[in-house]
């Protein structure tokens, strides 16, 4: 054997030197997601100061609603919201108060931007949190028996009616749900509420209240349900396919598994991971909230605040909202990549 | 005594939408204790496909007939539960490509170990651990490179981790499906010093597949040829590769020219035309549309596998060149 072992010797001598480890290349991995994740906020900053100052429009006349105001007035308006300052001034003030957590005052409610938003994150994340939740299990549940039982009856359809879903505004079918199921249709009485998230007389902080609440979510939190499972279900079918053709899985069943160990360690595991990315930067749109469903709907989230605040416009709200939805989105961005290095050690190196 | 594998009339034929398409046409072979069984034979001659079946792997839509023993049992017929516990402790195989045979975001120890804990499940972590540290010793890999991944390591070393996967349960019979195809000729003769190093120590017995003569012919105590699904030369591997008495055999062992050897290397030996149609085979031998001697007899007759001379060749012009 030591000429075997002499003959390995030389093979291994001209390959790149790989031992660095796996904890210092995931460290470089991480450190250099982070560095992008930064440079990404930062650009999101700049965008989003610059894109309000370019908009037509001017906020102080705006402010006043078409009164009739004077000069001073507005020179006073202009002065306390700073808009008399330099361009570079006003940059930099936005930054320090943006990094102290001050984002205004929305000129509509008279509170800060902070308070108004989160208060109404909440109804927004159980509302998109539940339904990604839901979806993201259901779907990969169809998405895996579908590819198990590929060309069967349960494959065609489930994914004849996942692509109908997926083909669907979900605006529309949520307004479908809300004439079927909370008007009624023809002699079916309606079911659910038609929207908002409390009925008048209950009082949100009780438990029943709570329990109203919830039941005032159930038809929205379905319908976004519905809308986001065809996209899990097909790339879980999808990548399962992808994985099922691969030779390693031979090599599983021919050291003695069975079929489902042969499923369950090799093959859903490795076909998840496109999955886990999905649900990962969809996390990230929980925050920004389903405007359209909060907006038919009626659930006062953070969709329903965005959407709000353009009609108006209310600058400091949107400017809020714009910030945390980006900023939402790139943390989830470097979730994913995070989660996606230690699930896949293919992406570290 | 049973052999360790021992393949009875096996054929082999995939279902497809024009009819039954055969891949393997009934071949007997042997393989006993210490002893390396080489299969020869260019793509699509049935060798992978063969080697599939020895631990009943092959393709769903594939119809298979005959035996395939693997120390006196039947793996075609056995139930399930059976076969799951011959498969990798009685039987296991190198696939080749090792690239796609392990599972890419698993480390090699993980995927060396779990052959171990399937069959031995007795043994506990620290057992396991060992014994793959041992394993990879022996191939030449060390044991602290254990926690690695298959895409942190070179062709070669990837082959050795799959040796190492197919000695994991100490099984009597490997087989090696194309074991250095992938591989530079300085890696694979490593492989080859290996697997014989390997074969001789342990006194398993092999069965290995490859389209490359001359790979064989270092390794193996006995060759077997094949061609359209059928074996057409079979002997020691000296005399299939030095003196083949199949004109088949013949080409095949001139398509490598020997280093040193100046005939070898100003001839240059091809095979003119392409292996029949499956489906339409022709309907003597199914070389004669491509053999340079042949004469009307062979288009009459498909000829049998007749012993000459201390080996087998399935040509009725044997001697005639």
């Amino acid at each position: 054997m030591t000429t075997l072992a002499a003959a390995a010797g030389t093979e291994a001598a001209p390959e790149p030197a790989e031992a660095s480890g796996p904890r210092r290349s995931f460290g470089r991995y991480l450190a250099g997601k982070v560095l992008g994740a930064l440079g990404s906020l930062l650009f999101v900053l700049v965008v989003n100061f610059f894109l309000f100052r370019v908009l037509p429009g001017d906020p102080a006349r705006s402010l006043t609603r078409g009164r009739v105001v004077s000069k001073e007035q507005m020179d006073a308006f202009r002065e306390q919201y700073g808009l008399d300052q330099p361009l570079a001034q006003q940059f930099l003030t936005y930054l320090k108060n943006t990094a102290q957590g001050d984002l205004g005052v929305s000129i509509r409610y008279n509170v800060p931007v902070s308070e108004l938003i989160v208060d109404r994150m909440w109804p927004t994340i159980a509302l998109v949190g539940v339904s990604t939740l839901l979806a993201t299990v259901i779907g990969v549940y169809l998405g895996m028996v579908s590819a198990w039982r590929r060309g069967g009856g349960f494959d065609r359809f489930s994914t004849g009616i996942t692509l109908t879903l997926y083909s669907m505004p979900e605006w529309w079918l949520g307004l479908l749900l809300i004439a079927g199921l909370s008007v009624g249709f023809g002699p079916l009485p309606g079911i659910f509420p038609t929207g908002g998230l409390n009925s008048i007389d209950a009082d949100p902080s009780s438990l029943s209240g709570m329990l109203d609440s919830a039941w005032h979510l159930t038809l929205p939190v379905i319908t976004l349900t519905l809308a986001y499972l065809a996209e899990y279900s097909l790339i879980m079918r999808s990548s399962l396919l992808d994985e099922l053709g691969e030779n390693y899985l031979t090599t599983a069943r021919a050291k003695g598994l069975r079929d489902v160990e042969v499923r369950r360690r090799h093959a859903v595991p490795n076909a998840l991971l496109p999955t886990t990315t999905l649900a990962a930067l969809n996390i990230g749109f929980v925050v920004s909230g389903a405007i359209t469903i909060e907006t038919i709907f009626s659930i006062p989230g953070l969709g329903l605040l965005s959407y709000e605040a353009l009609s108006i416009p209310d600058y400091d709200v949107l400017q809020g909202t714009f910030l945390l939805a980006s900023g939402a989105v790139i943390v989830a961005n470097l979730v994913a990549n995070l989660i996606y290095g230690v699930l896949d050690p293919r992406v570290r190196t | 005594m049973d052999h360790l594998l021992e393949l009875d009339g096996l054929s082999v034929s995939y279902r497809t939408a024009d009819g039954p398409l055969p891949a393997v046409r009934g071949v007997d072979l042997v393989v006993d204790a210490g002893e390396v069984v080489g299969i020869a034979g260019e793509s699509g001659c049935g060798k992978s496909t063969l080697a599939s079946t020895v631990l009943r792997l092959q393709p769903k839509d594939a119809v298979v007939e005959g035996e395939v023993l693997v120390a006196g049992r039947d793996v075609l017929t056995m139930g399930w539960g059976d076969l799951r516990a011959l498969r990798w402790a009685e039987a296991s195989i190198v696939f080749q490509g090792a690239l796609h045979s392990l599972n890419p975001v698993r480390r090699i120890e993980t995927q060396i170990a779990e052959p171990i804990q399937l069959h031995e499940p007795g043994l506990s972590t620290a057992e396991v651990t060992a014994r793959v540290g041992e394993l990879l010793e022996q191939v030449g890999i060390p044991a602290a490179r254990s926690r690695v991944y298959p895409h942190q390591l070179s062709g070669g070393q990837r082959q050795r981790v799959m040796i190492a996967m197919a000695l994991a349960c100490r099984p009597q019979l490997i087989v090696a499906d194309e074991p250095t195809t992938a591989l530079d000729v300085m890696v694979q003769a490593q492989i080859l010093d290996l697997i014989s190093g390997l074969v001789k120590d342990l006194g398993v017995g092999m069965l290995i597949i490859s389209h490359d003569l001359s790979v064989l012919s270092d390794v193996c105590d006995r060759v077997a040829v094949m061609y359209a699904g059928r074996v057409v030369e079979c002997g020691s591997a000296e005399q299939v590769f030095r003196a083949p008495a199949h004109p088949y055999a013949k080409a095949l062992a001139q398509a490598f020219p020997r280093v040193g050897d100046p005939a070898a290397r100003y001839a240059p030996a091809g095979l003119a035309g392409d292996p029949p149609d499956p489906h339409a085979p022709p309907p003597g031998c199914t070389f004669e549309p491509r053999c340079t001697l042949a004469v009307d007899a062979c288009r009459e007759a498909e000829p049998p596998l007749l012993d000459i001379g201390g080996r087998q060749s399935a040509c009725i012009r044997v001697g005639a060149a």
